[in-house]
């Protein structure tokens, strides 16, 4: 298949200009996501902006906190922690970013497989599909110091390719040098 | 007048957001300056996401269409 362009192809028309000539370029920012939550949307709200900000070349870190570090944990680890309440808290709620709940309709896992169907149905990608795709973009996924200790978790349980794990400081240091933050 | 040939084709045909935009970046990826990416997407949200990842990346988009319930875009690598 042939196209041909006329020699002012150049700018085309199809992209939007600016309102104004001599308006300034967009100005690209970096992105912050937060991932607090481990209910299965935001997980999957999360992943999709971190794909997507991938895909578009923008530069993405994804600040993985509290609950949301159970995403992060390896599908096939059951049991995490070291003294018996931490291997309480992960017996109670699974880790794995397989096995996340729906905050609403849960029903012992029927809604989240309903969701996982329709899903399918509308060939929407999963948020482990997601999550990989985004890492192959190079998103990075940076784990929460002090929610690893808290939870008892060791950087084994966590799945490949996550950055060190970094604490407040670092995450509000991004904020102040101009990285959008999203709080999921 | 310049002819210039379709050099990659990405059928997104079928899936949803964001997978026609990840598809597009991966197969932009292996093209070289100037050559030519064909999309095809049944999204009908794909129109607004490839205009704005073609402003975000930088890639133009020459060509934007719609051919019955197929939308098709021609991106060119910058």
């Amino acid at each position: 298949m042939t196209l041909t362009l006329e020699p002012t192809a150049e700018a085309p028309a199809l992209v939007s200009q600016p309102a104004e000539a001599g308006a300034p370029e967009v100005q690209h920012h970096d992105i912050l996501l937060i991932n607090y939550s481990g209910e299965l949307e935001k997980v999957w709200a999360t992943m999709l902006l971190a794909s997507t900000a991938g895909a578009m070349g923008l530069q993405c870190k994804v600040f993985v906190t509290f609950w949301g570090l159970q995403n992060f944990v390896k599908d096939s680890r059951r049991i995490t922690g070291k003294n018996w309440m931490q291997k309480m808290m992960s017996f109670m709620q699974r880790p794995g970013i397989s096995h996340r709940k729906l905050s609403k309709m849960n029903f012992l896992g029927m809604g989240p497989w309903m969701m996982g169907q329709l899903a399918k149905q509308q060939k929407n990608a999963s948020p482990r599909e997601l999550l990989e795709i985004a890492q192959s973009m190079g998103v990075e996924f940076i784990p929460c110091q002090m929610t690893m200790d808290m939870f008892g978790l060791n950087p084994d349980d966590l799945i490949e390719g996550m950055a060190e794990p970094v604490g407040a400081a670092t995450v509000l240091g991004l904020m102040s040098e101009g990285w959008s933050p999203l709080f999921i | 007048m310049t002819t210039l040939e379709i050099a990659a084709r990405v059928d997104a045909k079928g899936l949803s957001c964001p997978m026609p935009i990840v598809k597009t970046a991966q197969a932009m990826k292996g093209l070289a300056s100037g050559q030519l990416l064909e999309v095809l997407a049944t999204d009908p949200g794909s129109t607004k996401d490839l205009e704005a990842w073609s402003k975000s990346t930088g890639n133009p988009l020459v060509e934007s269409s719609v051919e019955g319930a197929v939308f098709r875009f021609v991106l060119q690598k910058k």
